[in-house]
């Protein structure tokens, strides 16, 4: 083979192996979260965080850095499930924020060891559409249509349990095109005006303003979700920012941002 | 590159060290090697062989597979269709504007993936320039479908495939084409006998590249044609998945997809690329 005809070959076998090492798992970091000296104390606080919590918890953020100078808050925003593997393949977390506790099971079992737990909010489902409603989406029953094409949480993270739990207590049979990785890309589906109508956290509806409109579903129907924090170490910027989101202060943001109080 | 520069410029000097200029260009090389074996190695090793079958027979894997093998070989047999006249195209265009196209085409393979598909929704999708017509007029809806996963792939892997096979083209000698019009070979004639045979071994590379681009597709997918199994969830797409709640499933079908890599490439090496 002569090395022009052999490069596009590696590159191609190149190309097709990025998806293998793409998803192939740390092997060799067993450092937990918590236990990485480079993870607070040196003044930068690590906080992972369902895709939900994104709005309240930089600004949360922002405050606990204004008001202790010197600190920074490095957030990392994701599916609750995906970011709890990272936590325990050995990703540097301080502080852990899950929407739902399902997710709780894939962490450590010693992961809380040398920190604490709080449960900061509660959320609901609520269906969104785009502004104008398309389809005409008065209530769940409307999401059986075939002519709708409804967007929903892939079932493997928070959003898209609760939905299907949402669905199977109305036994609503839903006429779903696509289940997205987290609760954003659900809400962008319809934002972009792609999809109908999804089933997203009534906190994502009034995060996205006019981009979207809101369709409540009846509490009988609904269920609520616990949000819990938990951190991992005793370091007093760690425990200072866990007290700021558990407090008041906290408990405030997260109400504006559409959360309802633990 | 640190070492001084007589080393390399004069041959007296890499006599004297040849063992130490050749360690400066091992260890880089070495860990070069080590960046790309490693995370293979991990895949290897933190598989469960022991339940590796029942891994690969878990609802989120064949499907995904099925649907990954289906468009990919569709996007190939499209890249294959319109690529391949227009790298000939290319590769005889000399003025300002195939300059031009040649640059627009190398746009997606520079692109992030992610942006590809946000620019495949503004254009088909249900209010996108081509879709919103499309929708309004017969009510075709092209996101959420798998026409949108074969659009997708072929946005990411074609212009892969034209600029292989372009290069292919251009080193076919422009005398056999002047020879065969003198005989009275139409330019279509020309492309098909005398075109085609010559840059053979190029298209297989351009169409093993193609395919393996299509095949990791992931960005532009997800954002374009959505994750539905069996419709839209492609095999990169049940592997992100899967991992949320069944890691070892999404290694077996990591695993799967490896293999399936290896063999394909491996066929083309022994048939038509030499």
């Amino acid at each position: 083979m002569t090395p022009a005809a052999l490069r596009p070959l590696l590159l191609a076998a190149a190309a097709a192996l990025t998806l293998g090492a793409c998803s192939a798992a740390t092997t060799a970091d067993t450092t937990q979260a918590g236990d990485d000296p480079t993870a607070g104390g040196s003044g930068t606080v690590t906080v992972l965080a369902a895709a939900s919590l994104t709005a309240p918890l930089t600004a949360l953020a922002e405050q606990y850095e204004r008001d202790h100078p010197g600190v920074t808050v490095r957030l990392s925003f994701g599916s609750s499930t995906t970011l709890a593997q990272q936590i325990s393949e050995g990703a540097p977390a301080d502080l852990y924020a899950s929407a739902g506790e399902a997710p709780l099971s894939l962490l450590p079992p010693d992961a809380a060891g040398d920190g604490g737990r709080a449960t900061i909010a509660r959320n609901t489902v609520e269906i969104a559409t785009p502004p104008d409603n398309p389809g005409a989406v008065a209530d769940l029953r409307d999401l059986g249509d075939p002519d709708l094409d409804v967007v929903l949480c892939a079932a493997t993270v928070p959003c898209g349990k609760a939905a299907d739990d949402v669905l199977r207590t109305a036994g609503v049979t839903a006429h779903v095109v696509s289940r997205e990785v987290d609760v954003k890309a659900t809400l962008t589906k319809v934002v972009l005006g792609e999809a109908d109508a999804a089933l997203v956290y009534h906190s994502d509806v009034v995060a996205a303003g006019g981009d979207v409109r809101g369709v409540e579903i009846p509490a009988a129907d609904n269920v609520f979700l616990t949000y819990p924090l938990l951190w991992f170490s005793d370091d007093p910027d760690v425990v200072g920012f866990a007290d700021l989101v558990a407090g008041p202060t906290g408990t405030a943001a997260l109400e504006a941002a559409g959360f309802l109080a633990p | 590159m640190t070492a001084p520069a007589p080393t390399v410029a004069t041959p007296g000097a890499a006599r004297r060290h040849p063992g130490r200029s050749r360690a400066v260009l091992l260890v880089p090389a070495g860990l070069g090697v080590a960046l790309v074996v490693l995370p293979l190695l991990g895949l290897l090793l933190r598989t469960d062989w022991g339940s590796f079958a029942s891994n690969l027979s878990a609802p989120v894997v064949w499907p995904a597979i099925r649907l990954s093998l289906v468009t990919t070989l569709v996007t190939v047999a499209l890249c294959f269709v319109l690529g391949t006249p227009l790298a000939w195209l290319l590769s005889r265009a000399d003025g300002r504007a195939a300059t031009w196209l040649r640059a627009v085409l190398t746009v997606p393979v520079v692109l992030p993936p992610v942006v590809g598909g946000v620019a495949l929704l503004m254009a088909y999708g249900r209010r996108g320039v081509v879709g919103a017509p499309l929708f309004e007029a017969f009510g075709l809806r092209l996101p959420f479908t798998p026409t949108a996963v074969v659009l997708a792939q072929v946005f990411v892997s074609l212009p892969f495939f034209v600029l292989a096979v372009e290069g292919a083209m251009r080193a076919v000698d422009a005398r056999y084409d002047a020879v065969a019009a003198t005989l009275g070979a139409t330019p279509l004639r020309i492309f098909v006998r005398v075109a085609l045979p010559l840059a053979a071994p190029g298209i297989a590379s351009g169409a093993a590249l193609a395919w393996a681009r299509a095949l990791g597709e992931f960005g532009a997918t997800i954002t374009f044609a959505g994750n539905f199994a069996g419709s839209t969830q492609t095999a990169p797409l049940a592997v992100y998945v899967a991992l949320q709640n069944d890691p070892q499933a999404a290694l077996a079908l990591s695993i799967a997809m490896l293999a399936v890599s290896l063999l394909v490439l491996g066929m083309l090496r022994g048939r038509w690329i030499r």
